[in-house]
C-alpha cells in the first residue's frame, strides 16, 4: 500500500466538497455526527429526568417542566437519532462497500435525504427554543389538539423527518436490488445487508402512513377539520390506530438494523460461519412483515372490542419466533467459536443479556391481561428501553467500534472501550431493572413525583443512570479521541480479520470511488471453514 | 467518470451500463408509488372509518358535490394519461415533434383538471361546505343529517392531497417539455419520461377511486 493514498476522508478536499457530496460514505459520517449530537441532547434531557426523579417531591423542575423534558427525550431519541442513525449512518457508509457497488442507486436522493433530517431536525431546534411541547412523543389526541406547546413545528419536523426515512428505504432497495457486483447472489450477501432490506420495506410501506397521520394532526390544530375531534363527530381512537400502524412498525426499523450489526459482529469476533444464515435472513423478513399486524396491542386500555385485543395478542406472540430464530442462531455461532473479547464482541454480548430480557418482557405486556395491570407504568418503559436502549443502541455502539477503524483509519484505545462497555452494561441494568419492579408495583410513568414508597428503586436507579451516561459519553469521546493526529493505520488494516468485501477489497478509510477496481467475490461473508483470513493491525 | 470515452452521456458514473441504470430507476419509481398508495392508503382508511360510521350523512352530503364536473374532470385526466402513453410511445418511434406535441396536450390537460376543480372548490368556499369548524352549509339536502362536515374535511383532504400530486406532475411534464426541446431525452434515453409517466398514471388512477366514492354513491 502506498503512503498518503487518496481516501475518501481527505478527497476531495473543502467544506462545500462535504456539503455538495453525493459520495454515500460522507453522507453517511454526517448522519452519524448529526445522530450522535442529538444522542447527546437526548442524553442529557434522560439525566435531567433521572435527576428530578432521585427523590420524591418536585425538586429540580415543576411538573409543566417535566413534561416537555420527557417528550423532547422520547421525540429525539427517536426521531432524530435511532430511526436515522443505524440506516443513515451505518447503513450509508457500509451497504455499498458491502455489495462492491460505487454508490447506492441514487446518489442525489441521498444527498436530498440528508438535507430532509437537516430540515427536521432544524424544525426540533425551533421547537425547544420556542418553549418545548408536552404532550408525550406519541402525540395523542385530544390532548395533542389542545396543548398549547408547541405541537405543529415539532410534529411539521417529524413529517419531514419521515420523508428523509422513505427515501433512504427506497434507495437502499434499489441499491440492493440492483447494485450487486456479478456473482454476489442473495444468499451470499452479508447479513446486515439482509437487515438493511428488511428495514428499508418497513420505512417505505410504514412511515408514509405517519406522514399523512401528522398532516391530519397539523390540519386538525389549524383548521379545526374534525377527524379526530369527537366534538365534532370524529374519533380520537382513530389516531392511535393511524400512529400505531407506524409506529409499532417503526420499531423493527429501529430494531432490525440492530440485529444485521450483531449478525456481522458474532461470526468475526468468534472467527466461525454463521449458523443458520438462511433463518436469519428469513426471520428477518418475517419480523419485517409480522409488525404490520400488531399494532393493537398498544390499545388494549384505549378502547377496542374483546376480539380485537385477542387476534392482536395473539399474533404478538408470533413476533417472539422469528427473535427466538436469531438469538438461538448467534449463540450456536458462537459454540465452539475462538471468541474473542474485543470492544464490538463484548457490545454484542451486551446486547444478547439486554435484548433477550426486552423481547421476554414483551411477551408480557403482549398478554391482554397482564397488560390492562401494566399499562402505563415504570414496565413499559423498562420493556421498552431494554429493546431500544439495550437493543439498538447497545448494537449501534458495537457496530460503531467494529467499523471505526474501517471507516476513519484509525484505532480507539480498547481498554478504554471495553471498560466503558461494561460500565454501559452495569449502568444500564442498574438504571432499567429496578424499573421492571417499579411498574410491577404500580409506579404509573410521565410524573415527576411520586409516593415515598417508591423513592429506594428511584433513587437506585438514578444513581446507576449517571454510570450509564458517563460510560457512553467516555466510549465516544475514545472513538474521538483517535482521530488525533499521527495515528492512522496502515491502509491495508483488517483488525478483526473479517472477509465481507468492505474489509478485503478496499483501503480504511475507503478509496473515494470504493474500490479501485471492481471487486471479485472469492468467498462468502463468513465462510470461516474455507478461507483463513488473518487480522492485521499495523501503525 | 470511469466509463471510458465509447459510454453515453447520460450513463452515470456508478453504473456498469445503461440497461442496470435502466432498471434501478424502474425499481425506485414503483417502490415510490407504493409509498404513494400507502399515504393515501391512511386517508382510504379515515374513509371508510367515517362511511361506515355515518352512512346516510355521506349519502346525503354527496348530493352537495357537482356531479358533472367530477364526470368531466375523469375524462380530462383519463384521457391526460393517453396523452402521456402517446408521448414516450412517439419518442420511442424517434418523433421528437409528436412527443412534445403530447407532453404539451398532457401539460393543457392538468391545467385543466386543476382549472375545473378551482371552480368547484370556489363554489363549495362560497356556500360554506367547508371541512369542520368552517362548515356553515344549512341547506335542505342535509337536513335532519348530523357531521356533514365530517364529509368536506376528508373530501378536501383526499381531493386536496390528490389536486397537489396534479400540480407536481404539472411541473415535472413541465421540464420534460423542456428536456425533450432540449434534445436531452430521446429514443435512445428516455428513462425520466417514462418514470413521470408511471407517475402521472398514478394520478389518474386515484382520481378513478376518489371519483366514485365522493360523487357516485347517491
Amino acid at each position: 500500500m502506498i503512503e498518503n493514498q487518496k481516501n475518501y476522508l481527505t478527497y476531495p478536499k473543502g467544506i462545500m466538497s462535504w456539503l455538495l457530496t453525493l459520495d454515500h460514505k460522507r453522507i453517511g459520517l454526517m448522519y452519524l455526527f448529526g445522530g450522535l449530537a442529538f444522542f447527546f441532547l437526548g442524553g442529557l434531557l434522560a439525566l435531567g429526568m433521572r435527576l428530578e426523579l432521585a427523590a420524591p417531591g418536585n425538586d429540580f423542575m415543576s411538573n409543566d417542566t417535566y413534561n416537555n423534558v420527557y417528550t423532547l427525550h422520547g421525540a429525539i431519541m427517536v426521531f432524530l437519532f435511532i430511526i436515522p442513525a443505524i440506516p443513515g449512518a451505518l447503513g450509508n457508509i457500509l451497504l455499498p462497500l458491502m455489495l462492491g457497488a460505487k454508490d447506492v442507486a441514487f446518489p442525489r436522493l441521498n444527498l436530498a435525504s440528508f438535507y430532509l433530517y437537516t430540515l427536521g431536525a432544524l424544525f426540533t431546534i425551533y421547537t425547544i427554543i420556542a418553549g418545548g411541547v408536552d404532550t408525550g412523543w406519541t402525540f395523542y389526541t385530544p390532548y395533542s389538539t389542545t396543548s398549547t406547546s408547541n405541537v405543529i413545528p415539532m410534529t411539521m419536523g417529524i413529517f419531514i423527518i419521515g420523508f428523509s426515512s422513505i427515501l433512504t428505504g427506497l434507495n437502499f432497495i434499489a441499491t440492493i436490488h440492483k447494485m450487486r457486483i456479478p456473482g454476489l447472489t442473495w444468499y451470499k450477501l452479508p447479513l446486515f445487508v439482509w437487515a438493511l432490506y428488511g428495514t428499508s420495506l418497513v420505512q417505505i410501506t410504514a412511515t408514509p402512513v405517519i406522514a399523512i397521520t401528522m398532516v391530519l394532526l397539523i390540519l386538525e390544530r389549524l383548521l379545526g377539520i374534525g377527524i379526530f375531534d369527537p366534538a365534532l363527530g370524529g374519533d380520537p381512537v382513530l389516531y392511535q390506530h393511524f400512529f400505531w400502524f407506524y409506529s409499532h412498525p417503526a420499531v423493527y426499523i429501529m430494531i432490525l438494523p440492530a440485529f444485521g450489526i450483531v449478525s456481522e459482529i458474532i461470526p468475526v469476533h468468534s472467527r466461525k460461519k454463521i449458523w443458520g444464515y438462511k433463518f436469519i435472513a428469513f426471520s428477518t423478513l418475517s419480523i419485517a412483515f409480522i409488525g404490520f399486524l400488531v399494532w393493537g396491542h398498544h390499545m388494549f386500555t384505549s378502547g377496542q372490542s374483546v376480539f380485537s385485543q385477542i387476534v392482536f395478542s395473539f399474533i404478538t406472540y408470533f413476533v417472539g419466533i422469528p427473535t427466538g430464530v436469531k438469538i438461538f442462531s448467534w449463540i450456536l455461532t458462537m459454540y465452539r467459536g475462538q471468541v474473542s473479547f474485543t470492544p464490538p464482541m463484548l457490545y454484542a454480548l451486551s446486547f444478547l443479556f439486554l435484548f433477550t430480557i426486552g423481547g421476554l418482557t414483551g411477551i408480557f405486556l403482549g398478554a391482554v391481561a397482564l397488560d390492562i395491570h401494566l399499562h402505563d407504568t415504570y414496565f413499559v418503559v423498562a420493556h421498552f428501553h431494554y429493546v431500544m436502549q439495550g437493543g439498538t443502541i447497545v448494537a449501534f455502539l458495537g457496530g460503531l467500534h467494529h467499523w471505526w477503524p474501517k471507516s476513519m483509519g484509525t484505532m480507539y484505545n480498547q481498554t478504554v472501550a471495553n471498560i466503558c462497555c461494561l460500565g454501559v452494561f452495569l449502568g444500564f441494568n442498574g438504571t432499567f431493572f429496578p424499573q421492571f419492579l417499579l411498574g410491577l408495583r404500580g409506579m404509573p410513568r410521565r410524573y415527576a413525583t411520586y409516593d415515598p414508597q417508591y423513592a429506594d428503586l428511584h433513587n437506585y436507579s438514578s444513581f446507576w443512570s449517571a454510570i450509564l451516561g458517563l460510560s457512553i459519553f467516555i466510549a465516544i469521546m475514545n472513538l474521538l479521541w483517535s482521530l488525533r493526529k499521527n495515528n492512522k493505520l496502515d491502509p491495508g488494516t483488517n483488525p478483526w480479520g473479517a472477509m465481507t468485501l468492505e474489509w478485503t477489497h478496499t483501503t480504511s478509510p475507503p478509496h473515494p470511488h470504493n474500490f479501485e477496481e471492481e471487486p471479485v467475490l472469492e468467498h462468502g461473508p463468513y465462510d470461516y471453514d474455507k478461507v483463513i483470513v488473518e487480522p492485521t493491525f499495523k501503525k | 467518470m470511469s466509463h471510458d470515452n465509447s459510454s453515453p452521456s447520460f450513463l452515470q458514473h456508478h453504473f456498469h451500463d445503461v440497461k442496470q441504470q435502466y432498471e434501478t430507476a424502474k425499481l425506485g419509481m414503483w417502490a415510490f408509488i407504493l409509498t404513494e398508495v400507502l399515504t393515501f392508503g391512511g386517508l382510504f382508511v379515515a374513509y371508510v372509518v367515517y362511511r361506515s360510521w355515518y352512512p346516510e350523512m355521506f349519502i346525503n352530503a354527496n348530493l352537495l358535490l357537482d356531479v358533472n364536473k367530477g364526470l368531466l374532470n375523469t375524462v380530462v385526466l383519463i384521457t391526460s394519461s393517453l396523452t402521456m402513453a402517446l408521448a414516450i410511445w412517439a419518442i420511442q418511434k424517434k418523433n421528437k415533434n409528436l412527443s412534445l406535441v403530447m407532453l404539451i396536450l398532457t401539460f393543457i390537460l392538468a391545467f385543466m383538471f386543476l382549472g375545473i376543480k378551482y371552480l368547484e372548490y370556489s363554489h363549495k368556499f362560497e356556500v360554506g361546505q367547508l371541512p369542520g369548524e368552517y362548515y356553515s352549509y344549512m341547506g335542505p339536502e342535509i337536513a335532519h343529517i348530523n357531521n356533514p362536515h365530517i364529509f368536506f374535511s376528508i373530501y378536501f383532504m383526499m381531493t386536496g392531497l390528490h389536486g397537489l400530486h396534479v400540480a407536481i406532475g404539472m411541473g415535472l411534464i413541465g421540464w420534460l417539455i423542456y428536456a425533450t426541446a432540449k434534445g436531452n431525452l430521446h429514443s435512445e434515453y428516455y428513462t425520466p419520461m417514462e418514470m413521470i409517466g408511471i407517475f402521472w398514471h398514478l394520478v389518474d388512477l386515484i382520481w378513478i377511486y376518489l371519483f366514485p366514492l365522493f360523487y357516485l354513491i347517491g
